[in-house]
């Protein structure tokens, strides 16, 4: 098939970036989306231009690495998958593609399709631990955790840290991302100690950072590659609030 | 002849550990504080020794290529993690562990070092709880266990099929933990490109700012390397693309033997080559082959559509040559045996290169549903990529290479050749032999990270509470730093017309086709032909697009290529030598007449540890005999 590209181009932090249009042809439907750039960048450098800049790297879906607009939607058309996941099948012969870095001003483009994700990371030193030193771990099946809440920790804990509920919200919201991590602590009997402490540590550099508020508009759980439910905000609401009134006697 | 001393301690096997942690030296927490140590690569086993380094006191520098240490590779693993823990009573011990690892190695690992790791796994799995790691659980709220890699005991703890994820956020909480404590500090999107030796010791690394293209200098009173395996020098393969062995490269350059490189495990159970244009394998865990049948058309290039060839036309070559292990036969066993059938013409789909794995009978007899619940997840990540529906067509794999058990030659200490520079995890040689059995990677890499490194390092930093601050304004680094600086000019300077991609794909069809599952003489002459004419052509017809002062994309990969290209000649040299087939390295000359891999345990029980000996300088082999002491050596069979 043939597709003709619209692609963000952008030197570096400060340099001011513009579209640039591109044609494909010969694309074939099995190449991953990731594979098409690939494609493409060879015929860029080949005739002496600049390949586009994008991070990647596992391309099967869990390093979270990847992550772009394709058509104007954090990692494209398909529910559940990642940029790298994505196969050309999902467009088609003609189609106009239009790609940009994740666009939110708590992640700074460095070139091209390629961003800064460090506040993520920032939010995790504050407090997204479990405070354990090696080598004073009791038994493994001392610590006994109720299935349910074993499995919900679980489908928490399957955050791949890309960013697409950042970039999905039109207030550049973290609270998806960092009430899944408050919530997969709190559902262990193992976090539940520092429970408090954590929830207010990292809901407070999350602001400090210059995170939005939710606004309700579920456009996170939307976009989240893994599937992570909206339920995690409202349950850290509540961690948050036992935390300031509660647990502070 | 020998100038290796792997250090074993003396005593029983299953008192040595105790015994030298016992005799090891310490250092006080206040000398502690005047002690750098540098960590390279965020994986399982980089993250664990970082941050435990760090709570001990030390002041850890961690590097990653990466823009954050989460993503690093160990973060695929899918399958689980070994430990000796008998949880399900089913005969278990530290003994039956190392036991299965030795002969799952096929009797090419060192014991004292399994032995170590079995005995650690324990401490390993308790930790991992602690760090609130969401491992699979019973109803009643105990950890549950399951069978895997063929092995006769439930000792594998699993979170569905994203174990390596879990263990990687766990050890990355921790890691980050002292980050806010201020003792490791990390140093994001850096690729280290030296090693800096000072007075025979490593002191230091070279390293550059992905970012802004800066050439750095750091120091350290010890170098650790976890920088994982080096099999994307197939460039397809199911790592991570951007994993690579640079930093290992360097560090043998700099006199770290390397060990028994030819090693590598080609996985059997990956999702085949689609296109011309495919960067990457994935991985379909063999946990499928617990219910999944393999199968290919008795008639040679057969192009019905699956279920319009009869039972009775289909070849299940895999029950029919292992009656008693069938489709459960070990990674390299069932990885030839795809081979063997499409070599021969009977592979099917559209380039010939796969074999069926058909869930038609355990989806018959117990229930679609059943299969979703086991495999869902896996299914549902077939069908994105291949478009086709595994519930209704089998899914069709072919092998891919996924592990390197070689790597950086180590002592007991986990130290290389090399005084004050270590490799733990996947980037060392020591605990899988020829073979790496499944889960036992999340396993070494903790073990080493966690609970051993961070006691026999303190023993080599014993002698330098009183050394001081290492500088970095001395020649040692000067002369780094200006190596490094030149290569780079002299990668851009080419101008040639073909890519690091064209390169690295090149290179990767010389190594598959030559030094992949089967391997024999007049093959290996030829690869290592070829690889010495690639090396040439690469750097006269190199064209690396942009400049060094800035993010280049493409020149981290030229400067990868360039070492993987190298290496890939010492992979053949050690494949060459090594005339024996053992575990996954199969050498046509050595089979028996059934066309099973024949060991030669008089010939070639060691550790084949190469040094270089200057650039296109034939390496100096080096021997590590191998003795066993505990386990009687016998043949594998799956018949």
């Amino acid at each position: 098939m043939n597709i003709k590209l619209k692609i963000w181009r952008q030197k570096n932090a400060q340099a001011k970036g513009k579209f640039e249009n591109y044609s494909l042809e010969d694309v074939s439907p099995e190449m991953g989306f990731l594979e098409m750039l690939d494609y493409l960048n060879q015929k860029l450098i080949k005739s002496g231009g600049e390949p586009v800049a994008y991070e990647h790297d596992c391309r099967e879906g869990i390093c979270g690495s990847c992550g772009m607009y394709i058509n104007g939607r954090p990692h494209g058309p398909e529910a559940k998958t990642t940029t790298c996941e994505l196969r050309m099948r999902s467009f088609k012969d003609g189609d106009t593609i239009t790609i940009e870095p994740f666009r939110s001003r708590m992640f700074p483009i460095i070139k091209d399709l390629l961003i800064d994700r460090t506040a993520f990371e920032k939010i995790l030193i504050a407090g997204g631990f479990i405070s354990a030193d090696t080598g004073s771990a009791p038994e493994a099946n001392s610590i006994l955790v109720c299935k349910k809440h074993a499995d919900k920790a679980f489908d928490m804990a399957t955050c791949i840290g890309c960013g697409a509920c950042v970039a999905a919200c039109k207030n550049s919201s973290a609270m998806l991302f960092v009430s899944a991590k408050i919530n997969q602590y709190a559902l262990l009997p193992q976090g539940k100690i520092e429970a408090p402490e954590r929830v207010k540590k990292m809901v407070a550099k999350m602001d400090e950072l210059g995170f939005g508020s939710c606004s309700n508009t579920y456009a996170c759980e939307a976009e989240c590659p893994k599937g992570i439910s909206v339920s995690a905000i409202a349950k850290m609401n509540r961690e948050f609030l036992h935390a300031k009134l509660i647990a502070e006697d | 002849m020998t100038k290796l001393n792997a250090k074993i301690p003396s005593g029983p096997l299953s008192e040595k550990w105790s015994n030298y942690k016992n005799s090891l030296r310490l250092v006080n927490p206040a000398n502690k504080k005047r002690i750098d140590v540098i960590v390279i690569g965020t994986g399982l086993s980089g993250a664990s020794a970082s941050s435990t380094l760090g709570e001990m006191g030390y002041n850890v520098k961690t590097f990653c290529y990466q823009d954050t240490p989460r993503r690093a590779h160990s973060v695929a693993a899918q399958g689980g993690i070994n430990a000796a823990k008998n949880y399900k009573n089913d005969g278990d011990s530290v003994f039956r562990l190392f036991y299965d690892m030795i002969k799952g190695g096929d009797f090419r690992a060192r014991e004292a070092n399994v032995y170590r790791a079995a005995e650690v796994s324990n401490d390993v799995i308790d930790h991992y709880v602690a760090l609130g790691v969401p491992f699979a659980r019973d109803y009643s709220g105990y950890i549950d266990n399951r069978s895997f890699g063929g092995v006769q005991v439930s000792r594998t703890f699993y979170a569905k099929g994203q174990t390596g994820q879990q263990c990687v956020l766990g050890t990355y909480s921790s890691l980050l933990r002292q980050v806010n404590k201020g003792t490791v500090k990390l140093y994001a999107r850096r690729d280290v490109l030296d090693i800096v030796i000072v007075n025979g010791k490593a002191r230091g690394v070279i390293t550059r700012n992905l970012v802004t293209g800066e050439i750095e200098r750091h120091s350290a009173h010890a170098v650790v390397l976890a920088t994982g395996g080096y099999g994307t020098v197939y460039y397809l393969s199911t790592l991570a693309v951007n994993s690579n062995a640079s930093a290992a490269w360097a560090a043998y350059k700099k006199g770290a033997f390397f060990g028994n490189p030819s090693f590598v495990q080609i996985h059997p159970t990956s999702i085949p080559v689609l296109n011309d244009f495919q960067s990457k394998l994935t991985l379909m865990s063999e946990s499928l082959r617990n219910d999944g049948r393999v199968w290919v058309p008795k008639q040679k290039g057969d192009k019905r559509i699956p279920k319009d060839i009869p039972e009775e036309e289909r070849d299940y070559y895999l029950e029919r040559r292992y009656p008693a292990f069938g489709n459960l036969v070990p990674r390299d066993v069932a990885s030839r045996a795809a081979k063997e059938r499409c070599d021969a013409g009977y592979g099917v789909g559209p380039t010939g290169l796969s074999v069926y794995l058909d869930f038609k009978d355990a989806i018959n007899k117990q229930g679609q549903k059943a299969i979703e619940n086991k495999y869902g997840n896996l299914f549902d990540m077939y069908e994105k990529i291949s478009g086709e529906n595994p519930y209704k067509t089998p899914m069709r794999i072919y092998p891919a290479g996924h592990y390197t058990m070689g790597g950086l030659w180590v002592d007991y200490n986990l130290m290389t050749t090399v005084p004050g520079l270590y490799a733990i995890g996947e980037s060392n040689f020591s605990d899988h032999g020829a073979n790496r059995l499944g889960a036992g990677s999340l396993m070494q890499c903790s073990c080493d990270g966690f609970f051993i490194l961070p006691y026999t390092i303190s023993d080599y930093l014993a002698d330098d509470i009183r050394t001081g601050k290492i500088p970095v304004d001395t020649p040692e680094f000067d002369d780094a730093e200006k190596s490094i600086k030149e290569k780079i000019q002299r990668i851009l300077s080419v101008n040639g017309k073909d890519t690091p991609l064209d390169y690295h794909k090149r290179l990767g069809k010389i190594m598959w086709d030559y030094c992949g599952m089967v391997r024999n003489e007049e093959g290996l002459k030829k690869a290592i032909g070829l690889l010495s004419d690639l090396k040439v052509d690469f750097w006269n017809n190199i064209k690396v697009a942009g400049k060094d002062n800035e993010l280049n994309l493409e020149l981290e990969k030229a400067l990868r290529v360039a070492d993987f290209i190298e290496l890939a000649k010492l992979m053949c040299i050690d494949a060459l030598n090594r005339k024996e087939s053992c575990g996954a390295h199969f050498r046509e000359e050595s089979q028996t007449e059934n066309g099973e891999a024949r060991r030669q345990d008089e010939a070639y029980s060691f550790v084949a540890a190469w040094e270089h000996k200057g650039d296109d300088v034939e390496p100096e082999l080096h021997k590590e005999l191998l003795v066993f002491e505990n386990v009687e050596l016998k043949e594998r069979s799956y018949k």
